[in-house]
């Protein structure tokens, strides 16, 4: 039977390090107007989306069931790919069915983690960072104007960076036989999730 | 039975999060902090993420390469710091480069991520151009101050504090998750460069 080590010292110093940084208050302390606001509404705009919640929640996910070393380069190539999608949107690029994009990143993701699909390691990221750009494109196109743009971006890459952490903290469970059954209920309901984005997306 | 260390950590949990919510709001700036130039521009350091993250990422990546980068790191940046300063005090005015501050952020956290294996020389020369560079938008602002050249130092001093720390934390590290991680932040450093980029080029 599995048991559960105790937590190293390193693990639990960063633990309370992120717990710390997670609870500070906004220092309001420049002049520029903005700044603390920035963060918080680049960390506040990956997470005030379902549609994005899910699919972010998904690549975690299926990075666990993966394993190494899928485990850290989905959730490196989705913020990387992600924020280069940020761009070409603030850079006014346009990129054609968004919408359909990142609905079906849901749907497909969550199907990924579902039947448990094991492609090779460059398909596997070749598709998260496909979807990472319809993503990122979304929100590039969404900043609103005012903002501290290094401190929005920070926020905005973080709270993406916090989403895979989470499924891949969910996806832990993978370990225990029951814990693969939850994972592949998890990777249906985000394929029910990711469908009915993309029948508000047609309709 | 449990180990000590694990049993008091709910406990020094509850006094940092007890900490934390009392925290009052930062005063950074130069006329507020009222603790002299030296702190003041130990504060300006640790208040301007814009200097703070590529200092880190330059910290982290010389760690992960080893002891030699991280001494290298060490002495020559907060040098190089202090020299580019000591020229921004002198000069009329500039702004700095919305570009190049994104230019930092892609290339240090994109070496960081990739665990590029940089020669010491390269280190060396990262390290004393993030140095001028930054030292000399710094010098400018500081300009304006009779104790400019002081409240140099003590910015200089917690960058010194930053490398020490940061790269001493990630030179010892041993696991492969551990340096995993250090890596990824890497990727969110170059991730927010990108960003950056995209808004310099909206707002030109």
């Amino acid at each position: 039977m599995n048991k559960l080590r105790p937590l190293n010292p390193l693990f639990r110093t960063m633990a309370l390090t992120g717990f710390v940084f997670l609870c500070a208050q906004a220092a309001f302390a420049h002049p520029q107007k903005g700044e603390a606001v920035g963060f918080l509404t680049g960390f506040r705009h990956p997470i005030s989306g379902l549609d994005h919640v899910l699919a972010m929640v998904a690549v975690g996910l299926w990075g666990a069931q993966l394993g190494a070393p899928a485990i850290w380069v989905l959730p490196v190539a989705f913020p990387m790919v992600m924020a280069f999608g940020g761009m070409l949107g603030l850079m006014g690029v346009p990129l054609p069915g968004t919408e359909y994009g990142i609905a079906l990143s849901a749907i497909l993701l969550g199907a990924a983690v579902l039947f448990e699909a094991r492609p090779p390691l460059g398909v596997a990221a070749a598709l998260v960072g496909v979807f990472a750009i319809f993503h990122g494109h979304a929100h590039g196109t969404e900043l609103p104007p005012g903002q501290s743009a290094l401190l929005y971006s920070m926020g905005f890459v973080i709270a993406t960076g916090c989403l895979h952490a989470l499924g891949i903290g969910i996806g832990t469970v993978h370990r225990w036989g029951w814990g693969q059954k939850l994972l592949r209920l998890a990777g249906g309901l985000v394929v029910v999730g990711g469908a009915f984005f993309m029948w508000k997306a047609v309709a | 039975m449990k180990p000590a260390a694990q049993s008091r950590l709910p406990l020094y949990a509850f006094v940092v999060f007890t900490f934390v919510m009392w925290a009052l709001p930062a005063e950074a700036h130069l006329n507020t902090t009222g603790m002299g130039p030296f702190y003041d521009g130990l504060m300006h350091f640790l208040m301007s993420p814009e200097d703070i993250v590529p200092v880190l990422a330059l910290a982290l990546l010389a760690g992960l390469r080893g002891a030699n980068y991280a001494r290298r790191a060490l002495f020559t940046l907060p040098i190089a710091w202090l020299l580019g300063g000591l020229a921004g005090l002198t000069a009329m005015a500039a702004k700095p480069h919305p570009f190049v501050a994104a230019f930092w952020f892609l290339l240090l956290g994109g070496l960081l991520a990739a665990d590029a294996k940089v020669s010491l020389r390269m280190t060396t020369a990262l390290a004393a151009l993030l140095g001028l560079y930054h030292g000399y938008l710094n010098g400018i602002g500081l300009g304006q101050f009779d104790t400019a050249a002081i409240a140099l130092l003590g910015l200089v001093f917690a960058i010194f504090a930053l490398i020490a720390i940061a790269a001493a934390f990630v030179v010892r590290l041993q696991a492969h998750w551990a340096r995993i991680a250090v890596r990824v932040a890497g990727s969110w450093i170059a991730a927010s460069g990108l960003l950056m980029l995209g808004w310099a080029v909206r707002t030109r």
